[in-house]
């Protein structure tokens, strides 16, 4: 299922514009929806999600993955917690496709990947890596790196052949593009916006990616991925018990 | 394709061996340089498995570093288990299964809801297993239990981004054996997953053996 065209908004309460290899964390708040544009084409967000008043409760890709049958994510499915909960769900989604794969990759991938590229020549275009952005993120929490799991990587396509070796799919994200996040609970939201660990390009140059919050206008707005899975019937019925 | 590839250790000349029971978790440890072998004693059981590096517990197995830095979603002989810190772990040294999953996790209380019906919210569980192995031993918690292996579970991607579950490549006397890279500590759930084929709706008992 791919929809172009968000109902979703009421009203937006707030946009913000992370650069590319910036990183942020907020809590989306129960029957809020958070929309990410892909800007110029070619982002990459890699995305963390915990229950904001019990981050040991946190995204569970091997949860999300097996109880939806799919190895891709995209509107229609749910983020899962590993208390078989809803963390968020995907409501809008027009690139199709969102990687659970890649992961981020720490300083020394970088390095290897791209070179040298420190603050004390390049100032605030140094190489910044998806590892330590969420490090950073997470211990304004309190977290740490226990709290750090699987990411997904929205805007991003692997694919995966009959051998299981993985393709990483160029230029998937247009200019545009945008995927939609309802929480049905209230969610910390931990990301950063650097290219795709698989993207083949040798140059360093993440793209920014453009945030807006706003209220649901009605819980009808995640009917679709509730329904499309007893599995997530199930999943939203856990949030709401989470919430007697 | 998949390729087998055995193990010249004999059984007789282990310096450990413990059988695991149906169900139950087993907290141990394996130093740098030793061989762990993991044997499926009567087939399609699933060995629910996470790795720590025992100087540091906070270094654990990363399971998306582990299959970017061998850009393949299956495990096999000579796929190396990276930690979240970059560092390698094990590395798989022998199989005669010839593919594992680590994509699939472990069962929990909690998912089993989700995934089979409200009601099965009090079956035993692999996640329940691992937090009870962490908390005895102290040393981790809720919060270390990651993305885990599946010895001898096949959860093939399909093209098109499908997940499935496939059973039947393992059978009683399938082998998977890793040299440890550092001190690490294993943790092992022998699933007690009642609810789908991965180990043929009938736990089994595995075994662990230790070489020098
Ligand atoms: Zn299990």
């Amino acid at each position: 299922m791919t929809t172009t065209e968000s109902l979703a908004i009421r009203a937006t309460l707030y946009e913000e514009t992370v650069p590319g290899g910036g990183h942020t964390s907020f809590i989306l708040k129960r029957g809020q929806v958070l929309r990410l544009t892909d800007v110029d084409g070619g982002a990459n967000v890699s995305l963390m999600l915990l229950n904001a008043h019990q981050p040991s409760e946190r995204l569970n890709l091997p949860d999300t993955l097996k109880g939806q049958h799919t190895a891709k994510l995209t509107a229609g499915h749910c983020l899962y917690s590993d208390m078989g909960r809803v963390l968020a769900a995907i409501t809008a989604d027009s690139c199709g496709w969102h990687d659970p794969f890649g992961g981020v990759l720490n300083a020394d991938e970088v390095r290897e990947k791209y070179g040298s590229g420190r603050y004390q020549e390049l100032r605030n275009d140094f190489f910044r890596n998806g590892h330590d952005n969420l490090l950073v993120e997470m211990g304004k929490w309190n977290l740490d790196l226990q709290d750090l799991l699987m990411v997904v990587n929205l805007f991003s396509k692997v694919t995966v052949d009959e051998a299981g070796a993985f393709h990483f799919v160029p230029g998937h994200s247009k200019p545009g593009d945008h995927v939609e996040l309802y929480a049905p609970m209230d969610t910390l939201v931990v990301l950063t916006a650097l290219q795709h660990p698989m993207d083949p390009s040798p140059e360093y140059a993440p793209r920014p990616v453009h945030l807006t919050w706003g209220e649901a206008h009605s819980e009808g707005l995640s009917l679709a991925c509730r329904s499309s899975r007893p599995e997530n019937e199930r999943a939203f019925h856990n949030t709401e018990r989470f919430h007697l | 394709m998949t390729v087998i590839t055995t193990s010249e250790l004999r059984a007789d000349e282990a310096v450990f061996r413990h059988v695991i029971p149906a169900g139950e978790p087993y907290l141990f440890e394996v130093k740098a340089g030793q061989t762990l072998r993991l044997l499926d004693l009567e087939g399609n059981q699933a060995v629910d498995t996470l790795f720590y590096s025992a100087a540091n517990p906070r270094e654990r197995y990363d399971a998306q570093r582990t299959m970017r830095r061998q850009n393949k979603v299956y495990l096999t002989t000579g796929t190396v288990l990276y930690s979240n810190l970059g560092n390698p772990l094990l590395t798989i040294v022998a199989d005669t299964c010839g593919r594992h999953d680590t994509l699939g996790g472990a069962c929990a209380q909690e998912s089993n809801t989700v995934r089979y019906a409200l009601g099965k919210r009090y079956m035993h569980s692999c996640r329940d297993n691992f937090l009870c192995a962490c908390l005895r031993d102290g040393r981790m918690n809720k919060r270390d239990i990651a993305a885990n292996i599946n010895f001898f579970m096949n959860v093939p991607v399909t093209p098109v981004g499908g997940l499935t579950f496939e059973d039947g490549i393992s059978a009683p006397g399938k082998y998977v054996e890793l040299r440890a890279e550092r001190d690490v500590i294993v943790l092992i759930s022998n699933c007690p997953q009642l609810n789908n084929p991965c180990n043929g709706w009938n736990p089994t008992p595995a075994e662990v053996l230790v070489w020098n």
